[in-house]
């Protein structure tokens, strides 16, 4: 049994690499010994984009991508389909748990310098799947064609439409018609079950081959290929199977449990994950009383609230809402500092990073709130906060003071 | 390497890339048109007609035209006389920016005085803006007048459609083209000389 089953691998090794590619993305790829929690999250990110697909290819089965019938089908697929219910709480789940796995693993990034060099392919491919995955979000919302599905495709295809000279013409090729319709709904369907996945699939697989090509980083943030055995292999390093398998199988189990626990006792989290809004059929006549994005989008959303109309145009505010997401791009260049971990930088450094948290966690809440001239200041400032934190960056990096590195890495 | 290079052969690349580039673009061009609106989607708009008649003092009715709120006020002499005492708030008080026909290009905003025709949506992000008669309602400030909040982003307008300043939204609300049929018959969509 073992012989013929060694044979037909050997069959397919000599016609395809097999062993070789498993030897070098799994079983021999030579991880630093020293992941802690904050590295759980690029696999969890991985299980839940599988999560995603599949529980989106049955939902897919059942949902009507019709203007007419797009809202009544997501009720039938609820009450009358067999366990619809739960693959829809699954798929609605998973959609905000993505961003909640996501902004940790990004957050990782930011205290351990893992966008520095020689990883800065790696971070910006990283910053291209998290556009695509806002993309999939926003999409995907529209779906169940609710009140909160309608005002927020609305008020983010017009966006596009304050964009100078082009602006008019861009939003309706967006949506296809001059509001947002039928139309809107079948291309947003067809862009967000097709087009959108499958670049996701093909840049996580190019997120994958980049870190392997360049090693990952670590909590100590120093490189551990500068310590080598006599086979060449990492002293710090340990094979990713089966001790991060294994490690990461435990982070699953775990996530899997408080992901269930969402799904069975609380699939609209209090209005967070679900907006009660969305409950409503979407009514092209009347907008509801107090509208905002779904919380992953809020903080960007309190930017582009924050900022005043100039010059007759609501261009800066989008503008502003642009330069917030696309900035991270340029991390690895504005980051000018001696280390890349936290664990070795300067008080000045870590007092930035705070900031950026209180601020992006503040605008985050303020997007959730309506526009009162109390708030709207605060997202003011906390707005020059957030900006502050990547502009400066280049100077406060570089007059903090660092502790040494360690030549090995630690763990405690 | 260069002394080797067969330039006829180069050449003859250098053509079919270019001609290849082109047949390329020519191929995507039907599937960008594709996602232009459709000639069904170009031909809906017809003009509406509304009886305006029945719209009882100080209140609002809302009808579809386009896909899109058009909302019909039927103003008090109360709330016309307050529109003058707050130009120096506005953003546009004379309504110099073309948000509105020639005809309507006045202090009112209107052809008749008492029944204003807006398009409802906001100038901002186009939200729908909640109606607010009321003067002086707590959540609105002492000094509100009248008008229209819009609860997505926070933008305030009078009771002629135009914007405050300090808001997001950049120019008053778009009055469409309209015009009265006879007594209280509303056309809306169509401003044409010509009977309908």
């Amino acid at each position: 049994m073992m012989n013929l089953l060694k044979n037909l691998i050997g069959w397919i090794d000599a016609r395809f690499p097999l062993i070789s590619t498993w030897k070098a993305h799994v079983s021999e790829y030579y991880a630093p010994k020293n992941f802690n929690f904050w590295y759980f999250f690029g696999s969890l990110a991985l299980m839940v984009l599988v999560i995603q697909i599949a529980s989106g290819i049955f939902l897919t089965m059942n949902y009507k991508p019709d203007a007419l019938f797009a809202f009544a089908s997501v009720e039938y697929i609820m009450r009358d389909v067999q366990w619809g219910w739960l693959l829809r709480y699954i798929h609605s789940t998973g959609a905000s748990m993505f961003f909640v796995v996501i902004y940790l693993h990004m957050f990782r990034g930011l205290m351990y310098g893992s966008y520095r060099k020689p990883r800065e392919l790696l971070w910006i491919i990283g910053m291209i799947i998290y556009l695509a995955l806002m993309g999939e979000a926003f999409m995907g919302y529209l779906l169940p064609w609710g009140q909160m599905s309608f005002w927020g495709a609305q008020v983010i295809v017009n966006l596009f439409s304050s964009v100078p000279f082009i602006g008019h013409d861009l939003a309706i090729l967006i949506r296809g018609d001059f509001v947002v319709s039928d139309t809107t709904l079948n291309r947003f369907f067809a862009l967000h079950v097709i087009a959108i996945p499958l670049i996701l699939v093909l840049i996580v697989v190019a997120h994958l081959v980049a870190l392997h090509e360049v090693g990952s980083n670590n909590p100590d943030g120093i490189e551990i290929k500068k310590h080598k055995d006599a086979n060449g292999h990492p002293l710090d390093g340990i094979p990713f199977h089966p001790y991060y398998t294994v490690k990461d199988g435990v982070g699953a189990v775990g996530f899997l449990i408080i992901f269930c626990a969402i799904v069975f006792f609380a699939p609209d989290m209090g209005g967070y994950f679900l907006e009660y809004n969305n409950f409503v059929p979407a009514n092209p006549m009347k907008t509801p009383e107090h509208i905002a994005p779904v919380w992953y989008f809020t903080p960007y959303y309190a930017i582009l609230r924050a900022v005043p109309p100039l010059f007759g145009s609501q261009f800066p505010g989008v503008v502003a809402m642009g330069v917030a997401t696309v900035i991270f791009f340029f991390l690895p260049w504005l980051d000018r500092g001696k280390v890349k971990s936290i664990r070795y930088r300067g008080p000045i450094y870590k007092t930035f990073l705070a900031l950026f948290v209180v601020s992006f966690v503040g605008l985050g809440w303020l997007g959730l709130m309506p526009a009162t001239p109390t708030y709207t200041l605060i997202s003011r400032i906390l707005a020059v906060v957030y900006f502050a934190f990547f502009l400066l960056m280049p100077w406060y990096t570089r007059i903090d003071t660092c502790k040494p590195e360690p030549d090995r890495v630690t763990s405690k | 390497m260069t002394e080797n290079v067969n330039l006829s052969k180069r050449r003859l690349l250098i053509a079919t890339t270019a001609a290849g580039g082109v047949a390329a673009a020519g191929a995507g061009t039907p599937f960008v048109l594709s996602l232009m609106p459709s000639e069904r989607a170009k031909a809906a708009g017809a003009p509406v007609e509304v009886d305006v008649s029945a719209i009882q003092p100080g209140m609002m009715i809302g009808v579809e035209w386009q896909g899109k709120p058009v909302w019909i006020v039927r103003r008090t002499q109360e709330m016309l006389d307050l529109l003058a005492r707050h130009d120096d708030k506005l953003v546009d008080p004379k309504s110099t920016v073309p948000q509105q026909p020639e005809y309507c290009n006045n202090p009112y905003r209107s052809i008749k005085p008492e029944y204003l025709v807006v398009l409802g949506v906001c100038t901002h992000l186009g939200c729908s803006p909640t109606y607010r008669p009321e003067v002086a309602p707590a959540d609105l400030g002492a000094d509100w007048p009248g008008g229209w909040f819009c609860p997505c982003h926070g933008s305030r307008f009078d009771l002629a459609a135009r914007v405050y300043k300090g808001v997001p939204a950049p120019s008053n609300m778009i009055v469409p083209p309209h015009k009265y049929l006879g007594e209280g018959r509303l056309l809306i969509g169509d401003d044409s000389k010509e009977a309908a």
